[in-house]
């Protein structure tokens, strides 16, 4: 909630020029959810350090905005009004315009001087640590020192918080610090308070000119500065890589144990299977947002295609995915989305050739299995069912994953091989089909492959 | 030949699909209006002009025709009379509407309009919009005539024909006569007797323990038991036999005998099942195979002299496919009945009641598959049915098979109506051998319907949903809130067997307008005070997690009783259905100390139960919200604790330097002030959890036990009971403080707010109000179950560190309750619900759809402060 930056450079005074705002001076400027305050705690000609303070009002922002997000409902103890984030760029673009823009009425002739400049941030939360803030700073030239707070003083055992208290020191115009404070703050918070248009990407290109170019942590600032808003991410990337190849978007789901290529893989093997199988109609029961769909749909063989899953949001995706609305009204029926349980037995799963559970299973409760394998093999009853699951023995390859502890936080259990197979030929033959096994990605003799599938066929067809 | 018709009045049956048929102009529209609701007419004519703006448009006949055949099948599903207004003169068409009738088991009833041509053409001639050709009724004439008396062949079931303006002004009334099956004005009480099977001594002995006197020689009834129904009317008991009195047993001329004189005189009700058609063939000389118990009856009856033969045949010939009863909530019929052949009347209901549905599969015993029905049965009324022998009477989606195979040396059964008790007399001895073993399939430990419960059908839940309650309303669960309760409920959720309640809502009291408060006991007094409640209990508000408990006294009643099997004794779970312990052997471990300190106070014999459901509060908060805390309200602690001091400390010196920032720095000063409050009030409800007596359990509500729920209960009755069974387990188990409050008495007033100034003073979050009655009623409907009323330190973890400096206080108390409150009526309606079907054996569904449509209104927007 306060930034503040001190200059030693005689007479310190100027800085009050450059912000074009009186040391002696208390000023308010509203914002959308508060005011922001300049004032000087100190200013002689030897130290000037100007203090903006950001005077967020708690109950507006739990109010909730017209055609606004849930942020405000979910939040309502909230620290946003203590820290530095988003609402802290656009105090600084408030009350520093000028400033940040590079105007000075009184002496323009100091806008291109570099000041040694010193700016503490009482608490910035960081996603991503202390390497994190450096890696951001430390390549536009800066001296940066960092405190972090524990959760709780009173319970050790809570560990450390997110928020640091920052000092950022560096030779630079004042401009081109308000700058990069007004992009890099949001990135290391990694969230926004306002909705992010098109209009972002200008602001990015014209903030960062001179310095975000060369930034070696470019990607990951735009990608940040641009949160929540995928293909903007991608226009503006393009924007600024240019035609450099960029890599997959992992960067912020927390533990990406797992290399994306076996998702595909495993898809691809289970969309081969089923083409060998000569089947024509599948349903991919949890289907999420719909990869093997759109895998499927490629291919003529399968005139009939169901997805299914529990979360109406993963449908929504899905359909946005497949581009569902725009879809010629012929390709349209050969798909169709449904919300469904595999708790719950369902006719709407009746009469399919094949049903595909790809990394389902492990996100059940054990207890809950026995009436997945009722509503799979007794009521939808497919003539064939392909189930893929992790094989636990594989985890030990993975460095970043502790032992014990599993490859996805919803995963309710991941078995190893034997555990596996034993329980799918229990299935099979309680419910009279035949199963075979395979593994899925790259090999190791000691502890198998990273993914395992069962291919269960109806015993009396 | 079509019947003529020249009376004044007809008769016809009240679930009927009446064709009229004649040519145009025969007057068939203003015959329907004058006879019928103008509802209960589809006129062809009218529907041509619903989809083509013009009645008389022939190019749209099939779509107009599709239409009307729609809009029957509507009305017919739902067991109203239709008329068919078209000219219906030709075969095929009134063939459709048979079929029509047939699907819906309706009767077909036609009335034909064969009126003069003259007569129709003046009529056609007066109305301007009819100008089709001259040919046009003569040739639909001579179409009606040429197969009028082919009628009865095509499937009417009555035919009326009226064939001159004389003949109609002459009719005055149609009357609707209510189907033979129809005695839902019998209200029982009932004794259901299922398949004797000529067991004339284990008959007898049933009846006699049942109540009834028999003298056994004459065969006949001689004295009737009483019960008094729940309506304080005292009425003699009926019994009702669900058929097969006949064949493989030793007497069955006997009991005919005896089922015969109480039928006739009235003192009892009898359907027919498939062994008693056969022996009416067979006493109707038709070819018969004397096999499956025929033979047997046929060799006892040479004894009988020809006037009792032909006594059989008229009862046996008299007999009714089923009956319904009490207003519709009971169904009796031999093999069973499904729910859309209720109550009607056609050969496949008759067919059905009879022989039941078959799979058209052979078994290797060289017997017909039979369907079970009974699996698909969502119907309202209560099926009582035997025809299949099993080995114990069971019920299934409110049905039961009571015929449990006496004359197979099994036993004879009766269901005891409106009771639902079970009461058999075992077989003297076994007179037959079955074909098919029974019980045969049956290899679970678990019942019937606990193996169907296995698995819900989705069907019952999603989308958009009415639930009947019966403490309050219909309860409405939106789409869209199923959509979001059916995947936390795929997700999170335990086994849905253990799920039979989650705990509503709660609402806060009046917002206060006391200086710096937001609640205070003032705004629930005067809510309590308002609709006219005289006695208040005030609880104190334990700060941890809303926690349902069921336990049960062993593993074989968990099987028993909830149909889970190897998941231990109980479980203790979220207001969300999710487990409260992540970790299964703690779990059991605590429901072990639980089901300890039932035993011990003697609560399980005092209540005659060995399981039970509490609703109850576990604590500590931090145990199951440790994510939150840490994520949340430590989070926002650390940084407001360390943002302040340096924001301050800014000010300070600014202020020093002659900085006019005064005022700013008060601010900020006080606002350090409340974070450090707020952090104090988050910490009072964090303590670590090392072993299980580090947890707290406080029970408040009893909510159920073995056929009992406790809503009838005052609060003070759950505080003692409560308090008795804490006593056993002081480490882990805590009774809660309370106050009784007379609302009026200004001292018992004052003790109430005072108790609440010093419960929050000393950090706590303050307490709960409730009608000193567990469920209290007035005309609007129930009334606030609980109400809150909480410290004002506590509140900063709700509504924030400094929601109490006056100017946002002032904004703060603009809250609306309404909501919140409706919100809290109709789940606290549907836990109750909830409970009263899992104590009344109803079937999972039913009561999932309770614990469902409350997980589903929780998905509705209301501000998650209140």
């Amino acid at each position: 909630m306060l930034l503040t930056i001190t200059t030693t450079r005689y007479p310190a005074t100027d800085l009050g020029y450059l912000l074009h705002k009186h040391p002696a001076k208390v000023q308010t400027f509203p914002l959308t959810a508060g005011d922001v305050h300049v004032f000087y705690p100190e200013a002689t000609e030897e130290k000037c350090t100007a203090a903006l303070l950001l005077d967020l009002d708690p109950v507006r922002l739990t109010r909730k905005s017209p055609g606004g997000n849930d942020f405000a409902l979910e939040l309502y103890v909230n620290d946003r009004p203590y820290v530095a984030s988003s609402f802290m760029s656009a105090a600084i673009s408030q009350a520093y315009s000028s400033a940040m823009n590079g105007r000075c009425k009184d002496k323009p002739e100091l806008v291109d001087v570099a000041f040694p400049l010193e700016v503490t941030l009482s608490v910035l939360p960081v996603n991503g640590g202390e390497p994190l803030l450096r890696s951001l700073f430390e390549p536009l030239g800066y001296e940066v020192n960092v405190q972090s707070f524990p959760l709780d003083t009173q319970y050790a055992e809570w560990g450390q918080s997110r928020y640091y208290e920052v000092t950022l020191k560096n030779n630079i115009p004042l401009w081109m610090l308000l700058s990069q404070l007004y992009v890099l703050i949001p990135v290391c918070d990694n969230d926004k308070h306002y909705f992010i248009g098109n209009h972002e990407i200008e602001k990015l290109m014209e903030k960062g000119r001179d310095w975000l170019e060369s930034h070696p942590a470019k990607e990951l600032i735009v990608r940040r500065y641009m949160k929540h808003l995928g293909p903007l991410t991608r226009q503006a990337l393009d924007l600024i890589m240019k035609d450099e190849a960029m890599p997959e978007e992992t960067e912020d789901t927390p533990v990406p144990v797992e290399k994306i290529r076996l998702h595909d893989l495993r898809l691809q093997t289970v969309r081969d299977l089923l083409l060998e199988q000569q089947v024509t109609s599948v349903a991919d029961l949890g289907c999420g947002e719909g990869k093997l769909l759109k895998l499927l749909a490629e291919k003529s063989a399968f005139t009939r295609i169901l997805g299914m899953d529990v979360s109406y949001r993963s449908l929504e995706i899905a359909g946005e995915k497949l581009k569902l609305d725009r879809m010629p009204e012929k390709q349209r029926k050969r798909l169709e989305l449904i919300q469904g349980s595999l708790l719950y037995k369902d006719k709407r799963l009746s009469g399919f050739d094949a049903a595909t559970l790809v990394e389902v299973i492990e996100h059940l409760d054990p207890p809950r299995l026995a009436a997945l394998e009722k509503v799979v093999f007794e009521y939808a009853r497919p003539g064939l069912v392909i189930i893929t699951t992790v094989n636990a023995e594989y985890n030990i390859k993975y460095e970043s994953l502790t032992a014990g502890t599993f490859r996805h936080n919803d995963h309710r259990f991941e078995w190893t091989r034997p555990e596996f197979e034993a329980w799918a030929a229990e299935v099979a033959a309680r419910f009279g089909y035949t199963v075979t096994f395979k593994p899925l990605g790259e090999w190791d003799d000691a502890v198998g492959a990273p993914s395992q599938l069962a291919l269960f066929t109806i015993a009396d067809t | 030949m079509a019947r003529r018709n020249n009376l004044s009045h007809i008769s016809i049956p009240e679930l009927s699909l009446v064709l009229l048929v004649g040519p145009s102009g025969a007057g068939k529209s203003t015959f329907a209006r004058k006879y019928f609701k103008s509802t209960e007419i589809i006129s062809s004519d009218v529907c041509r002009g619903l989809i083509s703006d013009d009645e008389n448009n022939q190019a749209v006949s099939s779509d107009a025709f599709e239409l009307a055949r729609f809009m029957a099948a509507k009305r017919l599903k739902h067991g109203l009379l239709t008329v068919i207004d078209a000219t219906n003169v030709q075969s095929e068409s009134r063939k459709d509407w048979i079929k029509l009738a047939r699907e819906y088991h309706a009767l077909p009833v036609a009335m034909v309009l064969n009126l003069p041509e003259d007569v129709c053409r003046k009529r056609n001639q007066s109305r301007p919009d009819r100008n089709f050709g001259g040919h046009v009724i003569p040739q639909q004439i001579s179409q009606l005539k040429r197969n009028l008396r082919h009628l009865k062949e095509e499937g009417f079931r009555q035919i009326y024909e009226l064939r001159s303006e004389e003949d109609v002004a002459m009719l005055e009334t149609i009357t609707r006569a209510p189907l033979y099956n129809n005695k839902k004005d019998e209200h029982g009480p009932f004794d259901i007797i299922g398949d004797v099977h000529g067991c004339y001594d284990e008959l007898c002995t049933l009846l006699e323990q049942l109540g009834y006197g028999i003298d056994r020689d004459h065969a006949e009834l001689v004295s009737a038991p009483q019960t008094t129904n729940e309506d304080g009317y005292t009425r003699m008991r009926k019994p009702v036999f669900v058929g097969d009195l006949v064949d493989r047993g030793p007497a069955s001329p006997q009991v005919l005998r005896l089922v015969m004189n109480m039928v006739n005189n009235g003192s009892a009700l009898c359907v027919p099942g498939n062994h008693d058609a056969k022996l009416l063939k067979w006493l109707n000389g038709k070819q018969v195979q004397l096999k499956h118990g025929l033979e047997k009856t046929v060799e006892q009856l040479g004894h009988e002299t020809p006037e009792f033969l032909e006594s059989v045949k008229t009862f046996l010939d008299g007999l009714i496919s089923h009956y319904v009863l009490d207003d519709g909530k009971l169904v009796v019929a031999h093999a069973g009945l499904k729910e859309s052949m209720q109550g009607r009347g056609s050969g496949a209901v008759r067919e059905f009641c009879m022989y039941g549905e078959t799979t058209g599969e052979i078994d290797e015993f060289g017997l017909p598959v039979r369907y079970n029905w009974a699996l698909e049965y969502k119907g309202k009324a209560m099926v009582v049915y035997g025809h299949t022998p099993v080995p114990q009477a069971q019920w299934l989606n409110r049905t039961i098979d009571i015929d449990t195979g006496c004359v197979f040396g099994g036993s004879l059964t009766a269901l005891r109506y409106p009771e639902k008790e079970l009461v058999s007399v075992p077989a003297l001895q076994q007179y037959a051998v079955p074909a098919r073993p029974i019980g045969y399939n049956a290899d679970s430990s678990l019942s019937v319907q606990q193996q169907y419960d296995g698995v819900l059908d989705i069907a019952d839940f999603i989308g958009k949903k009415i639930v009947d309650t019966r403490y309050s309303r219909n309860i409405t669960i939106r789409e869209e809130n199923s959509i979001a309760a059916l995947e936390v409920m795929s997700r999170f959720a335990i086994n849905p067997k253990w799920m039979i309640y989650l705990p509503p809502t709660m609402s806060p009291v009046e917002t206060s307008t006391l200086p710096g408060l937001l609640e205070h006991p003032e705004g629930g007094l005067q809510y309590f005070r308002e609709m006219g409640i005289g006695k208040v209990v005030c609880e104190e508000k334990h700060m941890g997690s809303r926690a349902v408990v069921v336990v049960c006294r062993n593993e074989a009643v968990a099987r028993d009783r909830f149909g889970v099997d190897g998941e231990g004794i109980g479980v203790v779970y979220t207001r969300t259905g999710r487990s409260f312990f992540a970790d299964k052997a703690l779990e059991q471990a605590f429901l072990a100390r639980i089901n300890a300190a039932l035993e011990t106070s003697g609560f399980y014999n005092d209540f005659q139960t060995d399981w039970v459901c509490l609703d109850s509060e576990l604590m500590p908060w931090s145990a199951k919200a440790q994510a939150l805390l840490q994520q949340q309200y430590a989070a926002v602690g650390t940084a407001a604790s360390q943002a302040l001091p340096a924001v301050t400390a800014a000010l300070e010196q600014a202020v020093r330097n002659n900085v006019p920032a005064q005022l700013l720095l008060e601010k900020y000063q006080r606002r350090q002030q409340q974070v450090t409050d707020y952090v104090a009030a988050y910490r009072q409800y964090c303590w670590p959890v090392y072993k299980l007596e580090d947890y707290k359990l406080a029970p408040f509500h009893i909510m159920a036990t073995e056929g009992k729920t406790y809503f009838d209960k005052d609060h003070e009755w759950h505080m003692t009971n409560i308090r008795k069974i804490c006593e056993a387990d002081t480490e882990l188990l805590m009774a809660t403080a309370y106050q009784i409050v007379n609302i009026g008495d200004p001292e018992s007033e004052q003790a109430a707010v005072q108790w609440w100034e010093k419960l929050t003073a000393a950090g706590g979050e303050g307490m709960v109000m409730k009608p000193y009655t567990f469920l209290t009623t007035d005309t609007r409907g129930i009334i606030q179950p609980a109400v809150k009323v909480r410290g004002k330190n506590y509140l900063r973890i709700i509504y924030g560190p400094e929601y109490d400096a006056p100017e946002n206080l002032a904004r703060l108390r603009s809250r609306g309750l309404g909501a919140k409150r409706s919100l809290a009526l109709r789940e606290f309606a549907l836990g109750l619900e909830g409970l009263e079907r899992f104590v009344g054996k109803e079937p999972l569904q039913m009561v999932h759809q309770c614990v469902f449509g409350i997980l589903a209104l929780e998905s509705e927007p209301v501000d998650p402060r209140l």
